[in-house]
C-alpha cells in the first residue's frame, strides 16, 4: 500500500532512507486503501483518538495545578475553577471529555457488534479494543476520585471495597490497594499515579489496534471482502473529510456540554468535600457504569454480583467465537440483527436501572435484564449461528449501490 | 467537472471554491488560536497570585542609616531610611562614571527613602547590605558592586537595582505593586 510512494523533497529522501517514517505515515494516513462504502458510524475511531489527546492534553495541564494530597486536593480543584486562568474550562473539557469519550466507545463498540467487525480476521483488533475499554474504565473511575469530594471518596470507597469479596484474601488485599485501613490520602496519591499513567499506555494500544487494523483493513457495512483497487478509495482525502465533518458535529455536543451544562452529567454531592464519616445518601457511578453497576446489584451474594460485573466486561473479549455465523454484517442477518436491537435496549435498561435505587420492581427489572445480557452472548450468539438463514450477501460492495441505481432509474422513467 | 474551464479562469477570476477554501482556512486559523490561548494563559500567574501582588509596608521603626527587607511578589525589596550623609553621596556621583546612567533623583520619590528591588540584574542573586567598594551593596556571587542609589558601579550586572512601583499611603507607609 505504501510501496507506491515515493518522498519528493531532498530533506524527506534524506530522512526517509534512514527511518521512512514518512512512507510510513503516508501510507497508513494518506493513501490506505478503504473501502468506498464507510458510513458514519465507522467515524468514532478518529473521533476517539482525538477524545483521547484531548484528555491526555488537558490532563497534562490540570496537573500542573492540582495537588494529590487528601487535605489539598478539594481545595486545589476550587482553586483550578476560581483562580487558575481558564481552569473553568480546561477542567470542565476534561470532566466531559470523559463522557464525550464513553459516548463515542460505546457507538464504536456497537457498530462493530452490529457489522461483525470482530469476525474473522479481525478478532486480534477487537480484543485489544476490549483491553482499551477495561483501561478506560479504570482511568476514568481513578480521575473521578482525584477531586476528593463526597462522591469521590465513597465511590472509591465502593469500588475498591469489591476486592474484599475475594474469599480469605480480601481484607488483605483491599488493605494493600488502601495502604491504610481505609480510603484515604495514600489511595489519592496511588490513583493519581496511575491516573496519570494510564492514559499513555491506552495510547500504546490504540497504537496496536490500529495497527491490527491495518493488516486486514477495515471491515465495511455489507460485511464482505474487499477487492483492493476496485472497491476502494485512498484514506486521505475520502476519509479525511468524512472523519473531520463527523468530528466537528461531535465537538458541537462536546461544547454545547462543556459551555451550557458543564455539571449536568456529574453529581452535585461532589461539591462536598470528601468526608469519611459520612456517606451521601444516594450513591452513583458517572453515568457511563451504571449497566455495569445494575448487573453488580442484581447479583444478591456479594463475590457473585463482582464475579458478574467483571464477566459482563471479559466476556466481550469472547465474542468472536462466541457468534458461530459466517455472515458479517448484520445487515444480512434477519434474525440476529433483531436480537442485537434488543440487546442494546437491554443495555441502555440497565444504564437507567443502576441509576435507580435496587428495590420493588426495579430490581426485578435488573435481575431479568442481567439475565438477558448474558443470555444474549453465551446463547443466543452460538445458536444463531445455526438456526438462522442469512440473506444472500452482495458479490461487491458496489452491487447494492448499483441496484439502488437501477432500481431508482426505473421508478423515474415509470414516473 | 469542467476542469479545462477551471483552469482557464484560473488566474483571471476569483472562484467559489477560493472563497471557501480561504473562509474555512480564517475560521480553522482563528478558532484554533482561540483553543490553543487558554491552554497557553493557563500558566500565566493565577487570580490568587495576582491578590497577593501587593505589599504595605510601615516605615516608622526604621531609624536614618537601617535597611529592612521585605517579600513582595516572591522577591526582596530592600527598604533604606538614608542619612544626609548618603544622600549627599549619592547625589554627588557624576553621570559620566555610571555604567547605567541614572540621578538619585529619579530613584525615589523621598530622598530619605530608597526602595528597590533586591534581586541583582546579573542573574539574580541577593546583593548584601553595606558592602562593596561603594559603601552600598555587594552581590557575592559574581562580584557586582552597587552605591548608596543601588546604581551599578563596577562588575557583571548591566543595570541599577530595579525600583518597584510604590505609592506613599502616607508619611510613614508605603504601598509596593
Amino acid at each position: 500500500m505504501s510501496d507506491d510512494y515515493e518522498p519528493q523533497s531532498a530533506v524527506a529522501k534524506w530522512i526517509d532512507k534512514r527511518l521512512p517514517i514518512i512512507t510510513l505515515f503516508s501510507g497508513h494516513l494518506m493513501q490506505f486503501p478503504t473501502p468506498k462504502n464507510l458510513n458514519y458510524w465507522w467515524t468514532f475511531g478518529g473521533i476517539l483518538t482525538f477524545c483521547l489527546i484531548t484528555q491526555i492534553i488537558t490532563g497534562l495541564v490540570l496537573a500542573m495545578h492540582y495537588i494529590a494530597d487528601a487535605n489539598l486536593a478539594f481545595a486545589s480543584v476550587e482553586h483550578i475553577m476560581r483562580d487558575v486562568n481558564y481552569g473553568w474550562l480546561l477542567r470542565y473539557i476534561h470532566a466531559n471529555g470523559a463522557s464525550m469519550f464513553f459516548i463515542a466507545v460505546y457507538l464504536h463498540m456497537a457498530r462493530s457488534l452490529f457489522y461483525g467487525s470482530y469476525k474473522e480476521p479481525r478478532e486480534l483488533i477487537w480484543i485489544i479494543g476490549v483491553f482499551i475499554f477495561l483501561l478506560m474504565i479504570a482511568t476514568a473511575f481513578m480521575g473521578y476520585v482525584l477531586p476528593w469530594g463526597q462522591m469521590s471518596f465513597w465511590g472509591a470507597t465502593v469500588i475498591t471495597n469489591l476486592f474484599s469479596a475475594v474469599p480469605f484474601f480480601g481484607e488483605a488485599i483491599t488493605n494493600w490497594l488502601w495502604g491504610d485501613y481505609s480510603v484515604s490520602g495514600a489511595l489519592l496519591t496511588r490513583f493519581f499515579t496511575l491516573h496519570y499513567l494510564m492514559p499513555f499506555l491506552i495510547f500504546g494500544l490504540v497504537i496496536l489496534h490500529i495497527w491490527a487494523l491495518h493488516v486486514p483493513g477495515n471491515n465495511n457495512p455489507e460485511g464482505i471482502d474487499v477487492v483492493k483497487g476496485q472497491d476502494t478509495v485512498p484514506f486521505h482525502p475520502h476519509y479525511v473529510v468524512k472523519d473531520v465533518l463527523a468530528l466537528v458535529v461531535f465537538m458541537i455536543v462536546f461544547a454545547g456540554l462543556v459551555f451550557f451544562s458543564p455539571n449536568i452529567l456529574g453529581h452535585s454531592d461532589n461539591y462536598i468535600q470528601a468526608n469519611p464519616l459520612q456517606t451521601p445518601e444516594h450513591i452513583v457511578p458517572e453515568w457511563y457504569f451504571l449497566p455495569f453497576y445494575a448487573i453488580l446489584r442484581a447479583i444478591p451474594d456479594k463475590l457473585g454480583g463482582v464475579i458478574a460485573m467483571v464477566s459482563a466486561i471479559a466476556i466481550l473479549a469472547f465474542i468472536p467465537w462466541l457468534d458461530t455465523s459466517k455472515v458479517r454484517s448484520s445487515k444480512y442477518r434477519p434474525l440476529y440483527r433483531q436480537f442485537y436491537w434488543l440487546l442494546i435496549v437491554d443495555f441502555i435498561l440497565l444504564g437507567y436501572l443502576g441509576s435507580q435505587s435496587a428495590t420493588g420492581i426495579y430490581l426485578i427489572l435488573g435481575r431479568l435484564a442481567t439475565l438477558y445480557y448474558f443470555l444474549h452472548f453465551i446463547l443466543v450468539m452460538p445458536l444463531i449461528g445455526f438456526i438462522e438463514k442469512p440473506k444472500p450477501l452482495p458479490k461487491s460492495i458496489s452491487e447494492p449501490v448499483l441496484t439502488k441505481e437501477e432500481q431508482l432509474t426505473k421508478s423515474g422513467q415509470m414516473a | 467537472m469542467d476542469t479545462k474551464k477551471d483552469i482557464d479562469t484560473a488566474d483571471t477570476k476569483v472562484t467559489r471554491r477560493d472563497f471557501l477554501y480561504l473562509t474555512t482556512g480564517s475560521f480553522t486559523a482563528v478558532g484554533a488560536g482561540a483553543l490553543v490561548w487558554p491552554f497557553i494563559a493557563q500558566m500565566n500567574p493565577d487570580a490568587s497570585v495576582k491578590a497577593m501582588a501587593s505589599t504595605e509596608v510601615d516605615l516608622s521603626p526604621i531609624m536614618p542609616g537601617q535597611s529592612i527587607t521585605i517579600l513582595w511578589r516572591g522577591k526582596p525589596v530592600f527598604v533604606r531610611r538614608r542619612t544626609e550623609e548618603e544622600i549627599a553621596e549619592a547625589q554627588a556621583v557624576k553621570q559620566a562614571d555610571l555604567p547605567d546612567p541614572e540621578t538619585d533623583e529619579t530613584r525615589v520619590q523621598k530622598p530619605e527613602w530608597l526602595v528597590m528591588v533586591g534581586v541583582c540584574t546579573h542573574l539574580g542573586c541577593i546583593p548584601l547590605g553595606n558592602k562593596g567598594e561603594y559603601n552600598g551593596w555587594f552581590c557575592p556571587c559574581h562580584g557586582s558592586h552597587y552605591d548608596i542609589s543601588g546604581r551599578i558601579r563596577k562588575g557583571p550586572a548591566p543595570k541599577n537595582l530595579e525600583i518597584p512601583s510604590y505609592v506613599f499611603l502616607d508619611d510613614n507607609t508605603i504601598k509596593i505593586g
